[in-house]
């Protein structure tokens, strides 16, 4: 009883205390909470690296996959890895619920098939430049033995391309063969005139 | 037998016109040897095989000409004898109509088989060198999809199997070529089941053919009469060849969605290869030719062929009376599921069961496409229960997601909701590049994983180096470092060195045995009592009172600046207490022997008792022949000494931050011993008109008293000294010290060492003195 003539007596006051007590005890659970259940690193960088083609390439302007997966976590722009293309910006857009834009050309252009280095071996001078530059350690050789990239491992990523000073570094897009190929879509369906009417007219 | 068996039905299926009449009017015939076999190393589902003959090498027919290369694969043979005429890229029967690798080979026309004989009784020979038998005779998939046999076959023999089945029911319109087969050759079909039977050993074993074959069931009948081999008609309906709606219809069980048919207790095969593995096995005959329906109003002669693989199409229409002008496209396989061979030159492979070389007005080209009227006969159509129309919408859109959560993959691309489609749409074409295009994705994203977790390995190992590399640099920066100083300090590194270890081996040598130390000391203090007087015994045991006194004392001081428990330290004091007591008595006892005994002043020493003992005595001798002003002297001097230590006792003490309470009293001690001194000092003055040199003996008390002696003797010889003359020598002497201790802190600064502090103290007093010193010399002038 003596609460509740407490509380009419200072309705604002009491008021206060109840909203003060309430702040204080959801905040200690929630600061709780976020001590108990903190999560290491970045879920959504890692859920984009996910989507990312890995092949390390660079030209988003970042130094692989990883760190611009961190970087379009931090907002920035999901249209700017050219070998993953359309179905990477759409997965992308997909993920993080914005609209899928166009690919932007000043970081390349999305290739039609994907290509993998390829030595032409009797130039190699055995210089190692090359090895240097893979990012994924798919050639193979030491210095100056003759180098060759082990298809299975390479990611056409283009980086050794630029370091050879001999200039013996393909880009080749392996032939589509029995095994490899696939069916397409059928074409887009053509506006044909079936009814009489229509073609009448 | 049929009747025993209850047929059950499967969801959907279409009834399209058979056609199967026209090839079915004459019997079987041999196609022959065409002048050049076109064999393509990839006939089979699977990795191609790897070629194993040359170019110009002769072969022999039934002699391997590629090798299988892994698991799911199979060897390819020669289809006849002739000279390999090249190994390069042909044209083959695929939808894709791209090129493969091919065999050529030139045929002599001899047909000359290369040695082989079948086996006897296969039902002794161990079971997987049966299986291996059949691998090597090239046999795959006969129906359709030339999945390697001895594949389907090796099941383990953890999985039980409950029913084998061979699929003689050829469901789809046109082909005849099992109809045939089972009609020409059911005795082989029969015979072919019996060794599957053995190979899988089921609990039953069970043909399943379709109604619109009479004449195959009747054959097939009386052939697998006494086997146990049951033989079940079913209803006309396609698909219901297809593996899975087989074995729904014949068991009622459905193939898991992903699963094999091993995974519910049934193994299946195509009759075509069941008649291959007979000839392999019984014959030792590898698969080198198979029955193909040639069909369609294109044709003029239509029929059964055995074709030998490899045979060009061109020439093999040649031999039906082809019509190139009226055929509208050429199909292998049926119109349901077959695909259009563009080139011509394409050769007969594995699973060619059919031609199909309809006219326009036959099986006319599908009118255009038009939009999805969402009628929902495709549904009612799908044999696989699927939903069509929706796979459709969801190809178009290419929500990969949602195809796969509608199943997509269970879609066997029969073809029975294209047929459906009031709208033309080519449904199968969406389902299988759907299908494609999420196989490259999965296929991308395992490469892009298996990229990831490279470049992740290298980021780390280049990390790795990296770090060794700094901590290289930093390890020879540091030796060279060190290299530098040891050549720059040289020696007296060295110095401090041995110095360190000297100071380590003495407090080892001084702790090695402190209870022997001790029994030795007991001893020489129990010599030297034995030859004492009980007067000497009394001050030789007040003396160690002393000692013992000091000691606890110093305990004490120790454990308070430690912080030692309360009960210690109060124990201490106690023992404190009691030696105090003792050290009354002892001193009372003294003092019954003489005055001029008196107790000695309290020397805090850690000398041995003996040498204690020895300066007890020689100062007792000293004193016996000491004139009343020399005692006082001596008195005096040790008064002084006293006070000496206890400054520098002090000084130690401030030095080292000892509590303040040890401070306090030392600090008191010196006050004492200073009012002592004056006391003495007063003493002295009384006998200062004697001037007699006093004969000391040898005291411990050193060069230093000798010389304050001689000092004072000197002064005593001299005529009474003014007040001002003792302040200016005084003055002179303080002087003296001061410059003493300025030199020596001077050479501890220099040396860097620990002393410094307590010097400075010491100069700072001896300052002060000075000052006093002068101001009462100045105070004394006016």
């Amino acid at each position: 009883m003596n609460l509740y003539e407490l509380i009419a007596a200072y309705p604002f006051l009491a008021a206060m205390l109840a909203l003060v007590g309430l702040g204080a005890g959801f905040g200690a659970l929630l600061g709780y909470a976020a001590v108990r259940f903190k999560t290491e690193g970045d879920p959504i960088a890692d859920q984009i690296n996910e989507i990312l083609p890995q092949t390390q390439c660079g030209q988003c302007g970042y130094p692989g996959c990883r760190p611009y997966a961190e970087a379009i976590a931090d907002g920035e722009a999901i249209n700017r890895c050219p070998p993953g293309g359309e179905s990477t910006i759409a997965q992308l857009a997909d993920l993080l619920d914005v609209e899928a834009i166009p690919l932007d050309e000043e970081h390349g252009e999305e290739k039609e098939a994907a290509a993998v280095a390829y030595i032409r071996e009797d130039e190699c001078i055995g210089c190692t430049k090359c090895i240097q530059a893979c990012p994924v350690d798919a050639i193979l050789g030491a210095a100056k033995h003759m180098h060759t990239v082990i298809s299975s491992e390479c990611t056409g990523c283009d980086l050794c391309v630029d370091p050879c000073p001999v200039d013996c570094i393909d880009m080749i897009s392996e032939p589509t063969t029995v095994q490899t190929w696939q069916w397409d879509l059928p074409s887009p369906r053509q506006s044909v005139d079936v009814i009489a009417t229509d073609r009448a007219a | 037998m049929s009747a025993a068996r209850k047929i059950w039905g499967f969801h959907g299926g279409v009834h399209p016109p058979e056609n199967k009449h026209q090839s079915m009017q004459v019997p079987l015939r041999p196609a022959g040897i065409p002048p050049q076999l076109i064999v393509p190393l990839s006939q089979h589902l699977g990795a191609p095989a790897e070629p194993i003959v040359e170019v110009g090498q002769q072969v022999l027919k039934g002699q391997m000409i590629a090798e299988a290369d892994g698991f799911i694969s199979v060897p390819v043979h020669a289809p006849s004898s002739g000279v390999v005429l090249a190994i390069e890229d042909r044209a083959v029967p695929h939808s894709s109509g791209l090129t493969a690798p091919c065999v050529i080979i030139d045929c002599d026309g001899k047909d000359e088989w290369i040695e082989h004989h079948g086996i006897e009784d296969y039902t002794a020979m161990d079971k997987q060198a049966l299986l291996q038998l059949i691998r090597n005779s090239g046999i795959a998939g006969m129906g359709g999809a030339g999945f390697p046999a001895s594949v389907k076959l090796n099941v383990s023999p953890e999985t039980p199997i409950e029913t084998l089945i061979i699929n003689g029911t050829e469901c789809e319109p046109y082909i005849t070529a099992d109809d045939i087969l089972m009609r020409e050759r059911a005795q082989e079909i029969i015979q072919g089941a019996c060794i599957l039977r053995h190979l899988v050993n089921p609990a039953e074993t069970v043909i399943g053919v379709e109604d619109n074959k009479p004449e195959g069931i009747a054959a097939l009948q009386a052939a697998a009469e006494g086997t146990g081999i049951e033989i079940a008609v079913l209803p006309t309906k396609y698909p219901s060849g297809g593996e899975k709606q087989l074995i729904e219809l014949l068991t009622g069980k459905q193939v898991p969605s992903g699963g094999l048919p091993s995974s519910v207790g049934i193994v299946c095969q195509n009759i075509g290869s069941t008649v291959a593995i007979y000839r392999a096995v019984v014959h030792g005959e590898p698969l080198i030719s198979r029955i193909t329906t040639l069909t369609g109003e294109a044709i003029q002669q239509p029929g059964n062929l055995e074709v030998l693989l490899g045979s060009p199409i061109e020439w093999l229409l040649e031999q039906v009376g082809y019509q190139a002008e009226q055929n509208n496209r050429l199909i292998m396989g049926g119109p349901m599921m077959g695909f259009s061979v563009t080139d011509l030159g394409a050769p007969v492979i594995k699973t060619t069961n059919c031609l199909l070389a309809p006219t326009e007005s036959e099986l006319p080209t599908p009118p255009p496409a038009q939009a999805c009227i969402r009628c929902g006969m495709c549904a009612e159509a799908c044999p696989a229960s699927l939903l069509p129309q929706q796979l459709y919408w969801f190809a178009q859109g290419k929500e990969h997601e949602k195809l796969e959560a509608h199943n997509l993959f269970d879609c066997i691309e029969c073809g029975a909701c294209s047929y459906v489609c009031p709208s033309n749409i080519p449904l199968v074409q969406y389902y299988r590049a759907s299908k494609a295009e999420i196989q490259q994705m999965r296929r991308d994203h395992a490469k892009s994983e298996h990229s990831r977790t490279r470049f992740e390995a290298r980021q780390e190992r280049i990390e790795r180096e990296a770090l060794a590399k700094e901590e290289q640099r930093k390890a020879r920066k540091a030796a060279a470092e060190a290299r530098a100083k040891a050549a720059a300090a040289g020696e007296s590194e060295q110095d401090v060195i041995q110095a360190a270890i000297e100071r380590a081996k003495n407090k080892k040598q001084q702790s090695a045995d402190p209870a022997q130390a001790a029994i030795e000391k007991a001893k020489a203090a129990r010599a030297a009592a034995a030859d004492m007087s009980p007067e000497e015994k009394a001050r030789s045991g007040l003396q160690k009172l002393l000692q013992r006194k000091q000691k606890s004392e110093e305990k004490l001081a120790q454990s308070r600046e430690d912080g030692a428990a309360d009960n210690v330290i109060e124990a201490l004091e106690a023992g404190l207490a009691k030696l105090a007591e003792k050290i009354e008595a002892a001193e009372a006892e003294v003092a019954q022997y003489g005055p001029a005994e008196a107790a000695p002043a309290p020397e805090p020493t850690t000398d041995p008792a003996q040498a204690a003992i020895e300066k007890a005595k020689a100062a007792r001798a000293a004193a016996a022949n000491m004139s009343p002003e020399e005692k006082a002297r001596n008195n005096l001097k040790k008064l002084l000494e006293r006070k000496a230590k206890s400054e520098q006792k002090l000084a130690e003490g401030r030095e080292d931050g000892t509590q303040e309470k040890v401070i306090e009293a030392l600090e008191a001690t010196i006050e004492k011993l200073a009012e002592k001194i004056e006391t003495a000092r007063a003493e002295l003055a009384q006998f200062e008109t004697s001037a007699e040199p006093a004969e000391v003996a040898v005291d411990p008390a050193q060069a230093a008293i000798d010389r304050a002696k001689a000092k004072r003797a000197a002064a005593a010889a001299a005529p009474p000294l003014s007040q001002r003359e003792q302040l200016e020598q005084n003055q002179a002497a303080v002087e003296k010290r001061l410059q003493t201790a300025q030199d020596k802190l001077a050479e501890a600064e220099a040396e860097g060492s620990d002393k410094v502090e307590a010097l400075r103290m010491s100069i700072d007093k001896l300052t002060t003195k000075l000052e006093q010193v002068r101001t009462d010399l100045a105070a004394l002038e006016d």
